[in-house]
This record gives C-alpha cells, sequence and structure tokens, in this order.
C-alpha cells in the first residue's frame, strides 16, 4: 500500500504544479508532510534546504529522496516515476496538437492564470516556514538570519549552496557553545 | 569496376556497424548534455533553461533557437517539473525512446543519489545536539529562499495579467486555499477550464 501512496504524493503535485519543480514545492509539502505525515515540517525543511544547496532539478531530488526514506529503492523509483512520467507523456502527446495552436491567447493563459495561486501557495509556504524558525531559533536569531541570507542571495548574489553551508557553519558554532 | 556479391555484404555490415556506432555516439551526446545541464544547475529546473539551451542550441544545434523558444513556452503550459519535461523531449526528439530514457536519467539519477548520500548522513547524527543546532539554522534560509520565489511567481503573475487582476486573483487564491481550506488542485482545474470557456464561444461564432 505504502507504495500506491507514494505513486499519488507524487503523482498529484506533478499534474497540477505549474511553473516547474519549484512550483510543486508546497504541493508535495502538502502531501508529504499534511497528509501522509512521513517528515515534519523542520525535516521537510531540512530536505528541501539540502536540495537547495544541491545541483539539478528540485523536484525529482526530493521525490527520489522522499520516495526512498519511505519505500526503499523501488520507492524512490515510484516516486520519481509519479513526478515525471505523467508530464512527460502528456507532453510528448500533445505537442504536436499544441504547436499548431502556440499562438492561441488560451494556451498562453494556461500558466498565466495558475501564477496567481502558486504563488499563494508559495507563500503560505514561506509563513509557515517563518514560524516554525521562530520556534526553534527565537524571532531575533530567525529576522537576524533572514535578512543576511536575503542580502546574500539578492543583492550579493551569492551562490544558494555557499548560503545554506554558512548558515550549516553558523548553527554548528551557536550548537557547540 | 566490378562488385563482388561479397564484397557488398561486408559493406553492407561495415555500414550498419557505422550506424551502431552514430547511435551510440549520439546516445552519448544526449546523456552528456544532461548530465551537465542536471549538475551545473543551481536552483531547480526552471534556472537550468538557459544550460539547456547551450547544449541543445549552441553545442550540439539540435534544435533552432526559435523551436527551443517555442518548446519552453508548450512545456509551460503543461504541468510538472519543466528541467525533465524538457529533458524528455528533446531527448525523444533527437534520439527516440531511447534518447529519452538518457535524457532522463542523466538529468535525474546522478542528483538523487547525492541527496541520498548526504541526507542519510544527516539523518544518522541527527541526535548530536550540534547537528541538530546546524539543521535548526537552515529553516529561515529556507524561509528566505521560498520568499523569494513567491515574490517571482508574484512578478509573474503582474507582468502577465497587471497589478488588479494578480492582486484579486491572489486575494481570492489566498481565501478559498487558506481560510476555506480549498485544495489547490480544484482550484487549478476551475481555473484552467474558465480560461478555455470563451474560447469554445468564439468558435461557435
Amino acid at each position: 500500500m505504502i507504495y500506491w501512496q507514494i505513486f499519488l504524493a507524487f503523482f498529484i503535485p506533478g499534474i497540477l504544479g505549474y511553473g516547474g519543480g519549484p512550483a510543486t514545492i508546497p504541493l508535495i509539502e502538502k502531501e508529504v508532510v499534511d497528509r501522509y505525515g512521513w517528515l515534519t515540517t523542520k525535516e521537510f525543511s531540512e530536505v528541501l534546504a539540502l536540495g537547495n544547496s544541491l545541483p539539478g532539478p528540485i523536484a525529482t531530488k526530493m521525490a527520489g529522496y522522499i520516495g526512498f526514506t519511505e519505500g526503499g529503492i523501488l520507492g524512490s523509483a515510484i516516486a520519481l516515476f509519479a513526478t515525471i512520467a505523467p508530464s512527460l507523456i502528456l507532453m510528448l502527446a500533445l505537442m504536436a496538437i499544441l504547436m499548431k495552436y502556440k499562438e492561441s491567447p488560451q494556451v498562453k493563459n494556461i500558466s498565466k492564470v495558475v501564477k496567481p495561486v502558486i504563488a499563494v501557495l508559495i507563500g503560505a509556504m514561506t509563513l509557515q516556514f517563518f514560524m516554525e524558525s521562530r520556534l526553534l531559533l527565537g524571532s531575533l536569531q530567525t529576522i537576524i538570519i533572514m535578512i543576511v541570507s536575503l542580502l546574500m542571495l539578492e543583492k550579493w548574489k551569492v551562490h544558494p549552496a555557499i548560503v545554506i553551508g554558512l548558515a550549516l557553519v553558523y548553527g554548528g558554532l551557536t550548537g557547540l557553545i | 569496376m566490378i562488385e563482388k556479391p561479397m564484397d557488398k555484404e561486408k559493406r553492407k555490415g561495415i555500414k550498419a556497424e557505422e550506424m551502431d556506432q552514430v547511435k551510440d555516439a549520439k546516445m552519448r551526446d544526449i546523456f552528456m548534455a544532461f548530465f551537465r545541464i542536471g549538475m551545473l544547475g543551481f536552483g531547480g529546473g526552471p534556472s537550468a533553461i538557459p544550460l539547456v539551451e547551450k547544449e541543445v542550441v549552441g553545442r550540439f544545434k539540435w534544435m533552432t533557437l526559435e523551436d527551443f523558444g517555442d518548446t519552453i513556452a508548450l512545456a509551460n503550459t503543461m504541468p510538472g517539473p519543466i528541467a525533465t519535461k524538457l529533458a524528455g523531449y528533446i531527448g525523444y526528439r533527437v534520439g527516440g525512446i531511447m534518447g529519452c530514457l538518457s535524457a532522463m536519467i542523466a538529468s535525474v539519477i546522478p542528483t538523487v543519489i547525492l541527496m541520498i548520500m548526504m541526507l542519510t548522513v544527516l539523518q544518522t547524527y541527527k541526535d548530536i545536539p550540534w547537528v541538530q543546532s546546524m539543521s535548526n539554522a537552515v529553516v529561515p534560509v529556507v524561509a528566505v529562499m521560498l520568499a523569494v520565489l513567491t515574490w517571482s511567481f508574484i512578478k509573474q503573475s503582474k507582468d502577465s495579467m497587471g497589478w488588479l487582476k494578480a492582486i484579486l486573483l491572489i486575494v481570492a487564491s489566498i481565501i478559498l486555499l487558506e481560510v476555506l481550506g480549498l485544495h489547490p488542485g480544484i482550484l487549478i482545474a476551475v481555473l484552467i477550464a474558465a480560461v478555455f470557456v470563451p474560447f469554445k464561444k468564439k468558435g461557435g461564432e
């Protein structure tokens, strides 16, 4: 039964997420944290953080890893299949038809109209991680780390892997003191 | 010169062998192209699109730039991760089903293995206090990354439909999803259906 659950948990985000892998993150969280309880919010944030510090598509990294922890190598393969196959098959099947209608405003509108919904979903997740962080580190530390990492990521364009690495070092050092 | 039948057959054999070699080389190209894209692209699939372009249009010339642009635009009208959609589709166009599979494996498997290794190590030591403190410190960074991503989606909404419509849709989504607890799938399905309603009317005219 676990394999069927793994399939569903990644199939649903895969067919609902418009805007690429990052847009599917809140949908994955909804399944694996809220519905199935395989991970806590904090564990999910660890997976997401490490996923962000590694190269490659994010949705498959998360699926591959969570599938692995819940169902071993077969679980990992099923999670990957559920993430990739439906949208790829859709794309291969519909490409010829869509090419004909590529100038149609309706086809262009599909992804546009979904963007605000994705914004809300990711926004809600942001808030959730903010609250979680306040619980773990307190408000002051949370806000300082957030401001510093925002400046590094957006203003100074530091590589995300380095920012995550520095956060790990900072956490390790404050944990030792 | 008169060819002997044996020579002909020999040549046929050589030709088939050559074709196999060409095919193998193509598979290797597909694999390496998407392996490089997977290993060099940070920040998820969408940020790897320029890398895909560099390999597919620039290095291997499997597609023209225009073709590639159309492919991206249409891939965006479909759900799911963009990196694997592109890898699978381009791999298929260049090398059939085997091409599709090698592009897929190259772009997904290496990073999944890395991920499993790193997180397994972290899980093993997670009860040590300073390791726990390490993973705690990452939570606010993730919050910032998500906030940035949220902002990029808000901006994209604004760019395509203007502030007024974007804000209206965002507020409506907040009420439906977060206050009333509607499943996002239902909302997304309804919105897509709404896009096609006027299309049908036009067709009938």
